[in-house]
């Protein structure tokens, strides 16, 4: 398969990524070398196999529900790159 | 100093040899001096040298003192150190301060070591060269023409050059040991669940783990032992004791058997590292190991399986960086673009905020990732890479029923030029060959130096053992350390 | 009917744990935002989430209760998105293996007789809340995460309600149901308790049923909204249709939102981007296998839950399904009330009468909790069995019961103090019942010459027995007495 410039600038948007023209162009040229490279893994028939997400087998790892401190606010905005007293600032969203 | 190594300077500082505070100023004078390798991204030399003052008035106090007491510690700029920037080789967090630990900080404090800066890497440790670095490549100290490897290659470079005696990095899909082997140090990447990951700048959560660099297989046993264990805070850190990898190094590992997959000594192979590596076969063989050729008939499949399950991992977990919280925001969103007209200032400001904080690799695996997953898709990419995964983990289950660890080259070359692969991501992607496959299955490696090519460039030699198997992993490499003197070679630095 | 109303309803819970779902944290409400965070809630780089094991088994207790299907094997996936008060960009949610499947929810009985029968359950599963948007003035919206992770639980509903007033009676029982387990408040007004409804109408037409399109409404912020919303969105789909003659196969599914102030569904901003959620499985948590053992253990803690508590007032007390519905639909508070007072006279009618008049009416009208009201069911019990013995008649006892509310003082010193006490001595009755005869020859005239019915001058007569008695005469012991003696009279 190749991804067209349009279905890439479709994940481009799908990611958050603002991309140029040219970016747009040399993006879909390495991503289809790359989808073609990854498409090998199709060969394999992997009917039956359990796919295999986690680094380890483990399983039921729980804390218990006890309270800890918060974080002040300052520290929790301290980060922030627009922000007032109390909040984190976005460009308005409407409803 | 220049060539010490971290358990002889132990022993200095407990005899009151040398002080922390003289110790952390040779380094930083060697740091300083060497500066042009950019092995460091922040170093700053008053928080370091507070830490050994205090380090030392505790000894001079008499006070119990941690297994580090007063070495230095490079620290891979992926890791959250409280209050300290914490930037990923990325634009995109370049003030960002955080407001914790990450757990290997808390142990490495806890054992009383001086952190000594934060090292260069790939941004958000995509990359096998350091050149993704927001901050420049770091370089070579066998030929600063050269890549350090990546994504750790300031950690690499900083011990290799010993800016410091030991430093940790974190390894996705061979981001410890290729670099490593490319500047001639030992570097391990430990089974996925030993190490905390707490703290850890999450590249592929279900790859990432935090490995060790030294220049010899002790002193990564010394560094491993005081980051490993369980932690509360990381639901996938596993909790089994952990060895005193240091008590059992000199005792070799009875009937030792070492495989060897003869694919990986074939095509696409330097001939002077398929050399080395053929050497240090005998070596073990004339240590008494027995030799013998084991299976890993997917491995092949470990390259592109990887660049699947990683990216798609990353495009999650660099979603986050929008602008909002913490990072870099755009100041200028507005559109810019025909298709942008109907886009919200709100969406239009993360979008721009990403495009000017991340770097093209970052962006290319966010879009790789992203692609992968979406609906339509997923299946036939990121599940069926899954399912290979399963395979490939399958393949090494049933070869450590029959060796204990399986012996390779850990790069398929030497370190190559900066900016020879820089616009060819896939030919990058290949140097991971070797490497990849341990992540994918979630099983230990190291890479040991096992010789120097005609052109003075380091080989790494490659051990991977069965899940949780650190100890006998080091116990074997010391038996080759034991025999050659590779470990001891230093680049030539003015 | 012109048409079949389908709703279906999606509840969002949140849980009752005292830190968030994946981090320490708090998770009170109505905190200055920003307050109630850590590194894990804010999504800073290199947190990670470690699942409470309450907030598990609150769930679990909660599935296990609506008869739902436990999974023995569950995990967590993330659900990605881009939303400011999402700050990690993914929601840690449950995709393919929710924890549970199945179950259902009893409509409750209105008191017209409309509602009853169950509305099944699609998949109830465990996620993390999201933080707020406070829409703020100068073209900026402020973020506060103190919500942002709390954990929530997700109830979706088969489209199997078929009125306004049953989504909302469901969505009653359902709060009614989550509190009886003590798994979560459901302050709708708090937003503890969340709920989007889908609808759309089957309308039969040429001898064939057309669906319209399916409407997501949002923003239901009361049960009343709810019922509102869903009254007002069929009649507007209907409209639509005999207008546009559009159906479910001509338009995707809408999202309206309501608008409480007007009464009205409004269509919602449409997003850039078509929802892809690119859901794959949460590497930083592991998957939870849960055991038989582990289910029987919550199945012993769940208790008995409002439904099966109307039957038991119904089938134990003999009390109407209205009445034990009443009694049940207050909370569990009341019903426990109502159970101790039932259990300690023996007197079931008399104590459910007594509690939907007398307590509920005044904890009510003073906006009290039972636990504050001041008579306790020992009391109570004490003073209907006094009743019970004819220590004192009921109206008495009634007038004991609101100075014991009144004053709060012991029942035996109201008792005293008011001379309350009934006279069940025939002798004296018997003289009352010849004076009050004696009094109104008129009253038997009216009756000898059939002027007026015999229990109208019965009634009067008994009045001016009372009167004479001070209200102490043993009702029973009067009709009595009055019968045989009138009886006399007219032989």
């Amino acid at each position: 398969m190749a991804l067209s410039i349009d279905e890439v600038a479709k994940v481009a948007l799908l990611a958050r990524l603002r991309l140029t023209p040219e970016e747009l162009q040399t993006f879909t040229g390495q991503l289809n070398s790359i989808v073609e490279f990854v498409e090998q893994l199709q060969q394999l028939d992997t009917t039956n196999v359990e796919p295999l997400a986690h680094g380890i087998d483990i399983h039921n790892v729980f804390r218990d529900d006890v309270l800890g401190p918060s974080l002040p606010r300052e520290k929790a905005l301290a980060n922030a790159p627009k922000r007032n007293s109390e909040g984190f600032l976005v460009p308005a969203v409407l409803d | 100093m220049a060539s010490a190594n971290a358990i002889e300077l132990l022993a200095q500082l407990n005899s009151g040899a040398i002080t922390s505070e003289e110790l952390a100023r040779g380094y930083l004078e060697r740091a300083e001096r060497l500066g042009r390798l950019n092995a460091f991204v922040h170093l700053d030399p008053e928080v370091v040298l507070s830490q050994a003052r205090a380090l030392d008035s505790k000894r001079r106090a008499g006070q119990p003192l941690g297994a580090l007491a007063g070495l230095p510690v490079a620290i891979k700029d992926v890791l959250c150190v409280d209050g300290e920037l914490t930037t990923c080789g990325s634009r995109m967090l370049k003030n960002f301060r955080p407001p914790y630990d990450a757990t290997a900080i808390t142990r490495l404090k806890a054992a009383d070591a001086v952190l000594f800066g934060k090292t260069n890497m790939d941004e958000f440790a995509m990359g096998s060269s350091t050149e993704t670095s927001a901050y420049g490549p770091a370089r070579n100290p066998w030929n600063e023409e050269c890549i350090a490897g990546g994504s750790s290659g300031g950690s690499a470079v900083a011990v290799a050059a010993d800016c410091v005696p030991l430093s940790l990095g974190t390894d996705t899909g061979g981001s410890v040991r290729q670099p490593a082997s490319l500047c001639g140090v030992v570097g391990l990447k430990p089974t996925y669940g030993r190490v905390s990951r707490y703290g850890l700048i999450a590249y592929a959560s279900s790859l990432d783990q935090i490995g060790p660099f030294a220049h010899n297989v002790a002193d990564a046993a010394l560094l491993l032992k005081a980051v490993a264990g369980h932690d509360a805070l990381d639901a996938t850190s596993v909790n089994l004791p952990v060895p005193d990898y240091l008590a059992s190094l000199e005792t070799p590992p009875e009937s030792l058997r070492v495989g060897v997959v003869p694919e990986f000594l074939g095509a696409g192979l330097d001939p002077e590292i398929e050399s080395a590596i053929r050497e240090a076969i005998k070596v073990y063989e004339a240590a008494g190991a027995t030799v013998k050729e084991v299976a890993l008939p997917h491995s092949k499949y470990g390259v592109p399986a990887y660049y699947l399950v990683a990216p798609a991992e990353c495009s999650s977990n660099l979603a986050r960086y929008d602008g909002t919280i913490y990072g870099h925001r755009a100041e200028d969103f507005r559109p810019q673009y025909p298709n942008e007209k109907d886009i919200a200032p709100l969406v239009l400001m993360m979008m721009a905020s990403r495009a000017e904080g991340f770097g093209a690799e970052v962006k290319r695996r966010i879009m790789l990732g992203t692609f992968a997953l979406s609906a339509g898709y997923a299946d036939q990419f990121y599940n069926q890479a899954l399912k290979v995964r399963r395979l490939i983990k399958n393949d090494f289950d049933a070869a450590f029923g029959e060796v204990d660890v399986i012996l390779s080259p850990t790069s398929p070359t030497p370190a190559f030029r900066l900016g020879e692969k820089t616009s060819d991501p896939l030919a990058m992607y290949l140097s991971d060959i070797y490497t990849i496959t341990a992540n994918l299955a979630g099983i230990p490696g190291l890479s040991i130096p096992c010789g120097l090519t005609k052109s003075g460039l380091p080989i790494g030699l490659q051990l991977l053992g069965p899940a949780f198997s650190e100890e006998t992993l080091l116990r074997t490499a010391r038996v080759f350390e034991k025999a050659t003197d590779w470990h001891t070679k230093r680049p030539e630095l003015m | 009917m012109e048409y079949t109303i389908i709703i279906g309803l999606e509840v969002h819970v949140q849980l009752l744990t005292e830190s968030k779902m994946f981090s320490s944290c708090g998770t009170e409400f109505g905190l200055p935002p920003n307050t109630q965070t850590d590194p894990v809630s804010l999504g800073l780089p290199g947190t990670l989430p470690v699942m409470n094991r309450k907030a598990f088994e609150l769930a679990l207790k909660t599935a296990v209760a609506l008869g739902a299907e436990i999974a023995p094997f569950t995990k967590w996936d993330r659900k990605n998105y881009y939303y400011p008060d999402l700050p990690k960009n993914y929601q840690i949610s449950q995709y393919d293996l929710p924890f549970s499947r199945g179950g259902s929810l009893a409509i409750p009985v209105q008191k017209d007789g409309s509602g009853g029968g169950s509305c099944r359950l699609t998949r109830v599963h465990l996620e993390e809340d999201t933080g707020k948007m406070l829409h703020g003035a100068g073209g900026f919206s402020e973020v506060d995460l103190n919500r942002a992770g709390i954990p929530l639980l997700e109830i979706v509903s088969e489209p199997d309600l078929r009125s306004a007033q049953d989504a909302k009676a469901c969505l009653e029982e359902l709060r009614l149901t989550l509190r009886y387990l003590g798994v979560s408040d459901c302050e709708m007004q708090e937003g503890s308790l969340r709920c989007d409804a889908n609808i759309n109408l089957h309308i039969p037409a040429d001898g064939k049923t057309v669906a319209t399109p399916i409407v997501e409404i949002k923003n239901l912020n009361s049960f009343r909204a709810v019922e509102r919303a869903l009254e007002y969105e069929a009649k507007r789909q209907y409209t639509k249709w005999k207008a546009d003659g559009l159906t479910i196969k001509d338009a995707p599914k809408e999202t309206r939102g309501w608008s409480d102030p007007e009464g009205i569904t409004k269509p919602q901003r449409q997003k850039e981007t078509a929802a892809d959620y690119r859901y794959f499985p949460e590497p930083d948590l592991v998957p939870v296998v849960v055991d038989q053992a582990w289910i029987d253990r919550v199945r012993a803690s769940v208790g008995e839950l409002p439904a099966q508590r109307r039957e038991r007032f119904e089938t134990e007390y003999g009390l109407s399904a209205y009445d034990a519905n009443v009694l049940v639909e207050q909370g569990q508070d009341v019903a426990d009330y109502f159970d101790a007072v039932a259990k300690a006279t023996g007197e079931f009618k008399l104590a459910s009468n007594w509690i939907q008049q007398d307590v509920l009416r005044t904890v009510k009208e003073k906006k009290l909790k039972l636990a504050e009201f001041p008579v306790g069911p020992d009391t109570l019990a004490d003073l209907i069995n006094r009743v019970k013995r004819k220590e004192l008649n009921t109206n008495q006892g009634r007038e004991v019961l609101a100075k014991l509310i009144e004053t709060g003082e012991p029942l035996d010193a109201i008792i005293k103090s008011g001379g309350y006490g009934m006279v069940a001595d025939t002798s004296v009755i018997a003289q009352a019942v010849e004076a009050a005869l004696a009094a109104n020859p008129k009253a038997i005239e009216d009756l000898k010459g059939g002027k007026k019915k015999p229990d109208a001058v019965k009634g009067f007569l008994r009045g001016q027995v009372m009167k004479q008695t001070g209200g102490k005469a043993d009702p029973a012991l009067v009709g009595e007495l009055l019968d045989a003696k009138l009886a006399e009279l007219l032989a």
